[in-house]
């Protein structure tokens, strides 16, 4: 894992010392509201229904054992004991005070975590792959390049004021675990015939009212002029972005509306002329890398007889190897999903109690590693065979062993009219009212791979537009109503989904999502057959006269 | 309204000259884009120092020929949202090497000194109540940076490694 | 005219609060005041723009309430959910003090 230097502490201990400043000169009348908002923003600090409400990042979504101590900690000091892991790799804290969120990010830079522009319009928090480093059909570790982002990005003078937020993330594999293709860049790495690193730009993805799927922008951009590269998009866009409707300033309307050419060549245009200048030493590169070095992981046989005794023996333990655990790529380990979609609980949310054991755990069998995924899941990357049924336990004993990785109970779901302040509709009870409609784990597994994905307005904060199943919050005279859509995909077939017709009413949602779920078990083609493969060959229409025939 | 340089008030010699306004006679002026384009050669002939004052909708790349005739350009930032002013001060500074002053005027914020300094503004215009001690905090808030910038000054990435 | 009380987030701490009676801003709902008429109303606006002058509270304004049975309950969900807390976790927000 990366460990900061002199430089990043000084960074981020000076950013902690600055917003202590613009806290006081709030409190203390020298700044308004408007003027004061953009920069607690840009600290990651909203206001939302209830209370202010703290972002922290957690970069590339890689944390060591006391960062998520620390996240513990800050839930338990100054919170209400939890904290809500989010889509883009980031905790969300829903009651800290003003007054004291300067110490929490003081308490946050000892262990060179920050909230530095998790929200603003700026250069946001750089996502990753959370099976980064132990998958083994990577090209390589990706992480170092987020980290040389983050830096880059980090404090940047000329794009902290841009028309809107900017999401940059980075893969180097051919699954996307990351959706690079919703994200206003997104970067996969690639290799040359001659085994150079560079990287594949995409431009133009994301979310919100308007969702677009990126353009391939590069096929190549060597690694020495990563940054320069994407210097050049981001000046295009800072000044020619619009900036008249906040709906339409993201990147990806300039892209749409200029066309993928005129863009891509005046980001050429601009490349040509400052190509080298954002220096990006080979040696930095090398130092940087350095610190992802893999972990001394023994080689040992590629099955482990103790797992495969337990397997045998305890069909929950099958289960939950089944969903949640998947293959590493030293022989004898295995990368190891912990579940934050309990029954009955908000998906994403942990308990300090939870993180602070999910930090042992990593101490003791996952070389001191946490993973956050964009699917609100922590992920152990490097833990042996042997040792999975122990994890499994512990977990288990902790109410963070469900075995539902990928299945239909792992929802996506934002905060929604329970927290947000922009919400339409609440989110989270609909979430949790399908979870126990399907609460019968061999009924998730005979379904296989569904992913539902649900927000709570049309922000898209919980990719319902990328969801095989997406479930949108919407307002309808005052009453919450929810849209339902088919057949997006967040990953390397990235699609949007499609609107069924009419919304449903709270009470009729789950049965709605029933139905889709039964129509598809009815058309697959056997058992393998996904229902977005399924979705994909047989259409919309099954599933529309399902839903409305009869009714 | 006060002008500020290197964190301390100067006097300001300079008259913003509104489109329909007429020219005083001599004296160094400010015209927007409008007008320097409607009267250029006068403008350009006219035996005063001149200024050019850009709209945050109005790239320098506009007038790049003409940059060398101006000693201001004064960059607008209606609101302190509108970030453009700070890509059109670094293109003057690298893109067109541009030496003269870059003011900034309008919507400055406190925090946003330190950006627009390392961005190639090097004079500020604002209220009379704004307080100095915000130009002498952008000069310490931060101790170095991760990107290059119109200072010159060496990155982490380049300091890391002597 | 639909009966209003104001409400905003106080400014140290984020707590929602609403215009009560006299100088104060209630953390609870029921202590609210109620603006039946538009000079009512006009005067609590009065009172919240001041607050928010004063740095007291952020982002004060009027929401549409009825009264049943002197209890004071907000038209809208949204404002539902922000007088009681979470509707997912009952034991958190104001509701949990109940
Ligand atoms: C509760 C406070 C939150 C607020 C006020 C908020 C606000 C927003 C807004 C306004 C957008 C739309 C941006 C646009 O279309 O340009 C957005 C997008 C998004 N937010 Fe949130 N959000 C919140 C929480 C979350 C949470 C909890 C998550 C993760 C679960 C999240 C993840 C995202 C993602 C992934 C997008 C889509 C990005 C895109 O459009 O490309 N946000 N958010
Ligand atoms: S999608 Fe809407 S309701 Fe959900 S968190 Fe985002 S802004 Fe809030």
């Amino acid at each position: 894992m990366y460990r900061y230097d002199e430089f990043d502490q000084a960074a981020v201990d000076e950013r902690v010392v600055q917003f202590r400043g613009q806290v006081e000169r709030r409190l203390k009348g020298q700044m308004t509201e408007e003027q004061f908002k953009p920069l607690r923003l840009m600290n990651g600090l909203y206001l939302q229904l209830h209370a202010y409400m703290l972002r922290v990042a957690i970069p590339y979504g890689t944390l060591s054992a006391a960062q998520m101590r620390m996240l513990a900690h800050v839930a338990r000091k100054y919170d209400k004991g939890y904290g809500h892991f989010t889509t883009r790799q980031n905790i969300q804290y829903n009651w800290p005070r003003l007054v004291d969120t300067p110490d929490i990010l003081a308490d946050l830079a000892k262990v060179q975590m920050h909230g530095i522009q998790t929200s603003g319009n700026c250069i946001r928090n750089v996502t990753s792959d959370p099976f980064a480093g132990a998958t083994a059909d990577e090209v390589e570790d990706p992480r170092p390049w987020c980290e040389i982002i983050r830096q880059w990005s980090t404090f940047h003078p000329e794009f902290s004021y841009l028309p809107r937020k900017f999401k940059i993330a980075v893969i180097a594999s051919e699954q996307d675990r990351a959706a690079i293709r919703l994200h206003d860049i997104g970067i996969r790495i690639v290799k040359d015939a001659a085994g150079e690193t560079g990287f594949e730009f995409w431009i133009g993805g994301g979310m919100g009212r308007t969702p677009i799927i990126a353009k391939k922008i590069r096929d190549f951009v060597p690694k020495a002029e990563l940054l320069d590269y994407a210097t050049a998009c981001l000046r295009v866009y800072n000044a020619l972005g619009r900036r008249d409707n906040i709906y339409k300033a993201r990147i990806k309307i300039l892209v749409h509306e200029m066309g993928l050419d005129k863009f891509s060549a005046l980001v050429d245009e601009e490349f040509a002329r400052i190509k080298g200048t954002v220096a990006l030493p080979e040696a930095e590169i090398a130092r940087i890398r350095a610190y992802f070095a893999p972990p001394e992981l023994p080689v040992l046989p590629a099955t482990s007889t103790a797992f495969e005794a337990k397997k045998f023996e305890d069909r929950a333990f099958r289960d939950f190897v089944r969903s949640n655990v998947r293959p590493h790529k030293v022989p004898g380990h295995a990368i190891v999903s912990i579940s934050l979609k309990a029954d009955g609980i908000a998906p994403g949310d942990a308990t300090a109690e939870q993180m602070d054991l999910v930090a042992d755990l990593a101490e003791r069998h996952s070389q001191n590693e946490i993973r956050v995924t964009h699917e609100q899941n922590l992920v152990l990357p490097h833990v042996r065979l042997d040792d999975v049924h122990d994890v499994w336990q512990a977990l288990k004993a902790a109410s963070l062993g469900t075995a539902n990785i990928g299945l239909v109970s792992d929802i996506i779901c934002c905060p929604g009219l329970d927290y947000c302040d922009l919400a339409n509709a609440r989110s989270i009870p609909v979430a949790e009212a399908i979870q126990r409609r399907f609460a019968d784990l061999e009924r998730q597994h005979a379904i296989g791979g569904l992913k539902i994905k649900m927000s709570g307005c049309i922000n898209a904060c919980g990719h319902h537009h990328v969801g095989h199943i997406g479930i949108l919050g919407v307002d309808k005279h005052g009453q919450e109503l929810y849209q339902l859509q088919l057949g997006g995909s967040g990953a390397e077939d990235a699609s949007l989904a499609k609107l069924t017709g009419a919304g449903f009413p709270p009470d009729r949602i789950v049965d709605a999502v029933e139905t889709v779920v039964e129509t598809y078990l009815g058309l697959r083609d056997g058992d393998d057959e996904s229902f977005l493969a399924c979705f994909r060959r047989v259409g919309m229409a099954p599933f529309k006269a399902a839903l409305y025939e009869d009714r | 309204m006060k002008i500020v340089k290197e964190g301390a008030p100067v006097a300001d010699t300079w008259t913003h000259v509104g489109d329909e306004a007429e020219l005083p006679d001599g004296g160094a002026v400010i015209v927007s884009l409008a007008r320097f384009k409607a009267e250029r050669d006068a403008l350009m002939g006219r035996n005063a120092p001149l200024g050019l004052r850009l709209a945050s909708h109005e790239p320098p790349a506009d007038v790049a020929e003409d940059l060398g005739r101006f000693e201001v350009v004064a960059l607008e930032f209606p609101v302190f949202r509108d970030g453009r002013g700070y890509t059109h001060a670094v293109q003057l500074r690298q893109r067109f090497a541009y030496r003269g002053e870059v003011r900034a005027l309008g919507d400055v914020l406190w925090d946003q000194i330190p950006h627009m300094l390392r961005c190639g503004v090097d004079t500020f215009e604002v209220a009379d109540d704004f307080p100095l001690e915000a130009f002498e905090e952008a000069r310490t808030v931060f101790s170095n940076h991760y990107q290059p910038d119109t200072t010159g000054r060496r990155t982490v990435f380049e300091l890391r490694h002597g | 005219m639909a009966m209003k009380v104001f409400t905003a987030n106080r400014l140290s701490d984020g707590t929602v609060v609403y215009i009560g009676p006299g100088d104060t801003w209630a953390e609870v709902l029921d202590h609210a005041l109620v603006a039946a008429t538009a000079e009512e109303e006009a005067a609590l606006k009065t009172r919240a723009e001041a607050a928010v002058k004063a740095r007291l509270v952020v982002g004060a304004y009027a929401m549409p309430v009825t009264v049943e049975n002197g209890a004071i309950r907000p038209a809208s969900v949204r404002e539902r959910i922000r007088a009681a807390g979470p509707s997912n976790r009952t034991d958190l927000g104001k509701q949990a003090a109940i």
